[in-house]
């Protein structure tokens, strides 16, 4: 065998290798996404009811709680951001890096100082890397979250949100993290969740012309909203990591699919390489047999005379 | 037939049980309170403890319910927990296990969890 077709079939070999694992790993984010979608669909009836109790009292009650008010003049802000912890699906932690980047940006123009939490470690390896400070950060989870990884993540906001300014607290509560729209789609998109912005929330939640009841509170409104927004917190960072997890297994499964794909285009133009170099082989062995056979018989007339 | 409420009960990653009820009695904050058909609208913090919840077709579902809340309106009733389990699925070995680890370990949450649980299967 020759030296040009022997690369050529190495080669072959090594991206065969490679697709097999990239096919793998799309299969089985495949069959993630569907597991994490229906983890989604089932923390939406408690997110909803949250919300909507939330709202109710919030609405229903004249009470001023520190974290349903505006700060007049806020001047501090924590962005929580959600990335994976491994690489391999396309550009999903560098677009919620951005986002977050962007949103970090517009909050520091409006003159408020900005907390960075960050979880999964691509977030973390591109913070530390870059020396920037962060407040607090998780990672392990981002494949597959529980609600005590929430907890776990809102507990340091919660108490965050409920220190006095002067002291370290955080007036504003934004949330970066990769909205599942579809298979196809996912956005990175971030959020505000304190203080509550009752007008969106009562849409989110409450149908047109429906009016909110009366709520008899037990035992006391502020005491049912001290309990309610921490909840309320975890609530939605759970639904966050969720659907975040829900995204990372769909951009992973279409990089893969993408690296697959390429394998095979790969795998055929080098055949075909490979083809074209064993014809030139055979090519050139017949020439020279053929060549040195007729340099035989000349040798032979020659001797015959 | 009696008037009946709508319960859903579900918890921070799944949805328990729902269905019509005529009465449930929960434990809030400030004791124990049992809703029927026509309450006024309410909204309560609960206690971890059992809730009872008496079906419309006379047969009783006993639930622990560990932290939450209680929201009663338009006859609809949502008890909102971060984890909360039918009696059926405890599983009374394990948990009367964790009640003694909790004990020795003078840990006062998970007693109280496990506490909550075995109450509530006793109470079915």
């Amino acid at each position: 065998m020759g030296a040009q077709l022997r690369v050529y079939k190495r080669r072959i070999r090594s991206v065969t290798a490679t697709k097999k694992i990239t096919k793998a790993m799309e299969m089985i984010a495949a069959s993630r996404i569907v597991k994490a979608q229906r983890q989604v669909a089932a923390s939406t009836p408690y997110a909803t009811e949250l919300t909507r109790a939330v709202t109710a009292v919030a609405t229903g009650s004249n009470t001023k709680h520190p974290l349903t008010t505006e700060s007049e003049n806020p001047v501090r802000a924590a962005v929580v951001l959600l990335t994976s912890d491994r690489g391999l699906a396309g550009g999903y932690s560098s677009n919620a890096i951005k986002a977050a980047d962007r949103l970090t940006e517009r909050l520091r123009s409006e003159g408020k100082e900005v907390d960075h939490y960050i979880v999964g470690r691509k977030g973390v390896a591109y913070y530390n890397f870059r020396e920037r400070k962060v407040v607090e950060s998780w990672t392990g989870f981002t494949d597959s979250p529980s609600y005590a990884n929430a907890k776990a993540v809102a507990a340091p906001l919660i108490e965050a949100v409920t220190k006095e300014t002067a002291e370290g607290g955080v007036d504003e509560l934004h949330i970066v993290y990769t909205e599942f729209v579809s298979m196809m789609t996912q956005n990175a998109v971030d959020n505000r969740m304190l203080p509550l912005s009752l007008e969106k929330a009562s849409e989110e939640t409450v149908g047109k012309g429906e009016i909110l009841p009366l709520f008899d509170f037990e035992p006391s409104a502020e005491d049912v909203l001290d309990a309610l927004l921490p909840r309320y917190v975890e609530s939605r960072v759970y639904n966050a990591l969720l659907q975040a997890a829900a995204s990372e297994h769909a951009a992973r499964r279409r990089a893969m699919k993408s690296a697959t794909d390429n394998a095979g285009e790969l795998i055929t133009s080098l055949t075909r390489l490979a083809n074209a170099a064993r014809q030139a082989e055979i090519t050139q062995e017949i020439s020279e047999i053929v060549g040195g056979s007729a340099a035989l018989a000349d040798a032979n007339a020659g001797s015959d005379k | 037939m009696a008037a009946e409420l709508h319960v859903e009960l579900v918890a921070a990653d799944r949805s328990v049980w729902s269905g019509e009820a005529t009465l449930v009695v929960a434990r809030t904050t400030s004791g124990d309170i049992g809703v029927m058909p026509g309450h006024q609208p309410l909204l309560g913090v609960l206690e971890s403890g059992p809730v009872t919840i008496r079906t419309s077709d006379g047969g009783t579902v006993v639930a622990a319910v560990h932290g939450g809340f209680i929201s009663f309106a338009d006859n609809k009733l949502s008890l909102l927990a971060e984890i909360a389990e039918l009696a059926d699925e405890i599983d009374v070995k394990r948990a009367e296990r964790a009640l003694e680890r909790a004990k020795s370990e003078a840990d006062a949450a998970s007693e109280r969890r496990a506490d909550v649980r075995l109450r509530a299967v006793a109470g079915h």
